[in-house]
Parts: structure tokens; C-alpha cells; sequence
């Protein structure tokens, strides 16, 4: 031992070194007994298994009527609407009240985009819609309004909408968000397909199959 | 015979502590605590709240180990648990249950005010620096605790209330959606996110605001008590190095000022807790005597009254900047609001402390603050209209404008000569 140990002076640069080496270790010690603490607030394997595909059932959804009872696929409620041909006519007619009409806006990582959903009605077929029914500004579910109320919407306002009753924000029936309000983005579309006219298979498409 | 007795006691109990003191510092931690600590003289009623603030925190705690006991936290059970097991079959359930939400409502308001003292004196300047953080870190703590146990209860507005906060997180760029899942710990708000919430709520953040609010403590008798002059008591002390301003807190304090404020308190509280328990809607909301729905969002969503301040200035951002969306600038501004206060001790460049001692500016400032809150608290508990978010927006301005304008004021207005020795009045 040349320096330290029987002389009785310290070597602080190899002090230093042990202690920067113990404290690297440590860290990544900690760091790895961290991972199964973090990791198990992920959604557990029952919660995924209920995140599976579900069916809908509209063969008693009536023309320009929101689907009730509500569906749930994955806790969200699930909106079918089936818009009349005066509803499809209305939805050209507000675009420049609307933050995003052609469904432009990149996708937030957790948004889905299915191709078949970008045009102007948001789905497969024009008459209908299908969405995840929770307001893409702070998750409160919005209200259908088959004729909406001009104190909200605007006098100028063509055709139904979507109102979110929390902070205001607005949709139109194909789920389009109003500029100006606190929603950033256009009502959320789940992957689906049809598997008869009267069945839609939640959380399925070509895509995801 | 009784002569006899009275020698007696007292000589075995001196022995008996002589016996403990060479064990565990009893005698030295009460004199330094409690029979030793010298308090400014000159406390007024707004010294009472830092008292009221641990009383409640220890009926919080008692209350809420008997209500554990009746509840169970899982989707089917939670809220058939909470109202009808504890409201109705278990005796005084009622009691226990309303102390606790009562209680919660209260630790608020007492601490609000045992904060607004600290802004009016200028409790926070130095040397009292860490003790305002760790204050602030007590704050924090009892908002998430708020937040926690304000689920249990599995009502409608239990449910969406969680639902909005969460989502809150979900507006961070990039990471947002994923860090609300994993919160969560589902794709929408279920029971496995009432199961976590009720382990932080009854375990891990009692915990860590026990561990603040002991370090809160052991920081305040270190640095000493500040008081409504400003003045450093220590400055002036006695040959036996007694601040001369100083009395003992214990009993001077604790009988003579405290336990009177605390059985005050209490008429307050149980007046609410027996005839008003959810004072109107305001301490529990009316949604919420009704079970959790994912399928039906309240008429109107608002958080308890205590979050909303924060919760309006949230609302009052709502246009988009640099290319991000409002909705998180709304995040930022709620948090920045909430954590401006950490950072006052480095705001504040007043010669003087108290606001008794402080220039204009300084005062009229406080109260634009203090109204700002009230209005913004009122605000977050009302629909969103045109007039109430320009309203919301003015007043946010007025909240900022008290910390970041502070460096400005307190160095430029005319402030008061400070005494020498504190001022009984």
C-alpha cells in the first residue's frame, strides 16, 4: 500500500472513484428493483383480456338516433349513431367551424386512425357512425343532440351535434371537433368492421385482425 | 399521612424519568418542543390554524382507520359499502363517515388560512425558507390524498372526477396517453384504478404527510417561530439567554391559546358534521349519491370546492400556443399555480417581513390575490360560459401577477420603520 493505509493518508482520488463506482452500481440496482414496481400498474392481464373485440347489435338503432343502450369496449362508451340523409346533407355545410374536417391532424400515439374512417362522414358507411364517446379534452363522455341547441352551437350551426357538458366542447355528428373550444381533436374512432349489416365487431378491423 | 404521599410520588417519578432520560431523550425532546420553546409573544388568532391544521390531520387518521374497516374497495362492493354498510348498518357509521369527509373540507380551509398568515407575515422569508417548502410539500400531499380518497366513495362523481384528472396527464406531448394507462392501470377508469387509489390513500400518502408534517415541526423549532411584527425575537435575549419577547409554548400556548382554539373549532365543525355535512353540494357532491356510470357524465362536472381555484385556471386557457393544444397549456398553468407559491422566499425583496411593515403595493397586491382566489374558487364551481372564463382569465392574471411582479414591488414601495421589539396588538 504506497500512499494511504500504514502512513495514514487517504488517496481522495481513489476514494472518489470507489464511491462514484458504489453509487453507479447502486443506482442501477435501484433502477432494476424499480421495474416490477412500475411495471405492475400497467393494465393487468384481465383488464386486456376485457379489452377484447366486442359486438353490437343495431338492428333496433333507428334512423337519426344515437345506439342505447351504451356499449362499452375497453370502459368507453361506444357511440353508434345513425344519421338521416338531412344529416349527412348538414355535415358539409359547417367545415368552417371545425378545427379538423378532413381528419388531418396527426394521430396523438394512443388514437387510432383507421383509413376506412378518413373522409368527410368518419366511417364505413356514410350512415353510420361509429366513435369512442369520450371527449378527447379531459374524458368526459358528450351528450347527442339530434337537433342541437343554438344558444350552444351558434345560430349559424347546421344540422346535430355532439355537446360536451364539462368544459363545452363540441362535435358534429361525425365527431369533427368546433375550433375554438377546449376538445384539441376530433372524436376518437375505434378500429371496427361489420360483420353482418345489422352486427359491428368493436376493436376488429382488416387492419388489427 | 397525605404529607407523606406527596413526597413520595414526586421522588419515584423523578427517579422513574431519571431512569428513562438515560435511554431516550424524553425530558430534553418535551423542553425542547414544548416547556423550552420560546414563541413570540405576540401570536394572534391566525397562529391558532398551524394547531387546528394537526389536530385535524390526527382525526383524519382515526376516522379513517375506522372507516377502512367497514369498506370495501373493489367495483361491485365500494359503493353499496359506503352507503348503506357504513351510513346505515354499522352504529354511528354516519358519525365516523361524515367526520372524515367533514374533515377533509375542514383541513382545507384551516390550512388555507394557515397559509394566507404565512403570506401576510412573511413567514416564508429567511430563515424560514425550507420550512415554507416543506409546507408546501404537506400541500401537495393532502390535494393528492384529497384526489385519492374522493374515488373510494364510487359515486358518479367520484368516477368522472378521476376520469378528468387523469386525463389531465393525458394532455402531456408524447408520453400523456400512456402515463394516464398506466395510472389508470386500465383503458378507462375501473377497479383496478380504485384498488391503487385506495392503497395511496390509506397507506402511502398518510405516510409520507405524517413524515412532512414531523420535519414541518422539527424545521419550525429550529429556525423559531416568526410572528405578526416580523421581528426576530432572538435578537434580544436575557442573561439566560431568554428571548426577552419569547414565552414558553407549552402552557402558554397550548393551554392558554390553542386548546381554547381547537374546542372553537370543534363547535364549527360539528355544527357542519351533524346538519350539513355536504354543505350543500360543495363538501360532497350531489352525483355522487349515485353509483359510478361510465356510460353517463354528470350534468356538470366539478371538483370539490378546494380544488377549485385550480381547477378555474385550468378552464381559463383556452387557445392554443407555440403549436400546442390548450388543453395543455390548461395543465401548465394549473400546475404553475399551484407550485408558484414555493418559490415566494426568492420573490419577496422587502427590507421587512410583515405586511404590517410593507409598503401599499404590497397590500393592495395581497388582496387582489386573496380575491382572485375566492372568485376563481366560485368560478371552478359553475359551467363554463363566455363571461365566467374572460372572468376566469382576468383573475389568473391577477393570481400570477402577485408572484411574478413581487421582485418589482416589494424593492420599489415606501415600507414602515420595523420596532425593535414586537408590538402587542
Amino acid at each position: 500500500m504506497d500512499g494511504g493505509g500504514a502512513s495514514g493518508a487517504v488517496d481522495a482520488d481513489r476514494r472518489y472513484f470507489l464511491i462514484g463506482a458504489t453509487l453507479v452500481v447502486g443506482a442501477a440496482g435501484v433502477v432494476g428493483a424499480a421495474v416490477p414496481f412500475v411495471k405492475s400498474w400497467s393494465p393487468n392481464a384481465k383488464a386486456r383480456a376485457l379489452g377484447a373485440p366486442i359486438k353490437i347489435d343495431i338492428s333496433k338503432l333507428k334512423p337519426g338516433e344515437l345506439l342505447g343502450p351504451m356499449q362499452l369496449w375497453r370502459g368507453k362508451p361506444i357511440f353508434v349513431v345513425s344519421r338521416t340523409e338531412a344529416m349527412l346533407a348538414a355535415l358539409a355545410l359547417n367545415d368552417d367551424r371545425l378545427a379538423d374536417p378532413k381528419s388531418e391532424r396527426p394521430a396523438v400515439p394512443d388514437a387510432v386512425k383507421p383509413k376506412y374512417a378518413q373522409n368527410e362522414y368518419r366511417s364505413r358507411k356514410p350512415e353510420i357512425g361509429v366513435y369512442i364517446g369520450i371527449c378527447t379534452h379531459l374524458g368526459c363522455s358528450p351528450k347527442f343532440e339530434a337537433v342541437v341547441e343554438a344558444d350552444k352551437f351558434g345560430a349559424d350551426w347546421k344540422g346535430g351535434g355532439f355537446f360536451c357538458p364539462c368544459h363545452g366542447s363540441m362535435y358534429d355528428l361525425a365527431g369533427r371537433v368546433v375550433k375554438g373550444v377546449p376538445a384539441p381533436d376530433n372524436l376518437p374512432v375505434p378500429p371496427y368492421s361489420f360483420e353482418s349489416d345489422k352486427v359491428i365487431v368493436i376493436g376488429v378491423d382488416e387492419e388489427t385482425a | 399521612m397525605a404529607a407523606h404521599t406527596e413526597s413520595r410520588v414526586p421522588a419515584m417519578w423523578g427517579r422513574f424519568m431519571t431512569w428513562i432520560d438515560r435511554r431516550f431523550p424524553a425530558t430534553e425532546t418535551y423542553e425542547f418542543h414544548a416547556s423550552k420553546y420560546y414563541a413570540p409573544k405576540n401570536f394572534n388568532f391566525l397562529y391558532f390554524f398551524g394547531s387546528i391544521a394537526l389536530f385535524v390531520l390526527v382525526m383524519q387518521i382515526l376516522t379513517g382507520i375506522w372507516l377502512t374497516m367497514s369498506y370495501v374497495p373493489s367495483g361491485a362492493e365500494a359503493f353499496a359499502s359506503v352507503e348503506r354498510t357504513i351510513m346505515r348498518d354499522v352504529d354511528f357509521g354516519w358519525l365516523i363517515r361524515y367526520l372524515h369527509t367533514t374533515g377533509g373540507s375542514a383541513f382545507f380551509i384551516v390550512v388555507y388560512v394557515h397559509m394566507f398568515r404565512g403570506l401576510l407575515y412573511g413567514s416564508y422569508r429567511e430563515p424560514r425558507e425550507l420550512l415554507w417548502l416543506i409546507g408546501m410539500a404537506i400541500f401537495l400531499a393532502m390535494m393528492a390524498e384529497g384526489f385519492f380518497g374522493y374515488l373510494l366513495p364510487w359515486g358518479n362523481m367520484s368516477f368522472w372526477a378521476a376520469q378528468v384528472i387523469v386525463s389531465l396527464f393525458g394532455a402531456i406531448p408524447w408520453i400523456g396517453p400512456d402515463l394516464a394507462q398506466w395510472i389508470r392501470g386500465d383503458f378507462n377508469v375501473s377497479e383496478i384504478t380504485l384498488n391503487r387509489f385506495f392503497a395511496l390513500h390509506v397507506v402511502a400518502l398518510p405516510l409520507v404527510l405524517i413524515g412532512l408534517v414531523f420535519v414541518h415541526i422539527v424545521a419550525l423549532h429550529h429556525v423559531g417561530s416568526n410572528n405578526p411584527d416580523g421581528i426576530d425575537i432572538k435578537k434580544n435575549k436575557n442573561a439566560d439567554g431568554i428571548p426577552k419577547d419569547g414565552i414558553p409554548f407549552h402552557p402558554y400556548y397550548t393551554i392558554g391559546h390553542d386548546l381554547p382554539a381547537i374546542i372553537g373549532f370543534l363547535f364549527v365543525f360539528c355544527l357542519v358534521a351533524f346538519y350539513l355535512p355536504d354543505m350543500g353540494g360543495y363538501f360532497i357532491e350531489k352525483p355522487n349519491f349515485e353509483e359510478a356510470n361510465p356510460m353517463k357524465t354528470p350534468e356538470h362536472i366539478a371538483p370539490v370546492w378546494y380544488y377549485t381555484p385550480f381547477y378555474a385556471m385550468l378552464r381559463a386557457a383556452t387557445f392554443p400556443l407555440l403549436g400546442v393544444d390548450a388543453k395543455f397549456w390548461g395543465l401548465v398553468v394549473m400546475a404553475a399555480a399551484i407550485a408558484m407559491p414555493a418559490v415566494l422566499p426568492w420573490l419577496d425583496k422587502s427590507p421587512v417581513k410583515s405586511m404590517r411593515y410593507k409598503g401599499r403595493i404590497s397590500k393592495v397586491m395581497l388582496t387582489l390575490f386573496v380575491l382572485s382566489f375566492f372568485i376563481l374558487g366560485y368560478l371552478g364551481t359553475i359551467p363554463p360560459s363566455p363571461t365566467s372564463t374572460a372572468t376566469a382569465q382576468v383573475c389568473t392574471m391577477l393570481y400570477f401577477a402577485y408572484f411574478v411582479l413581487m421582485p418589482w414591488y416589494t424593492r420599489v414601495e415606501t415600507t414602515k420603520p420595523v420596532p425593535e421589539r414586537v408590538t402587542m396588538r
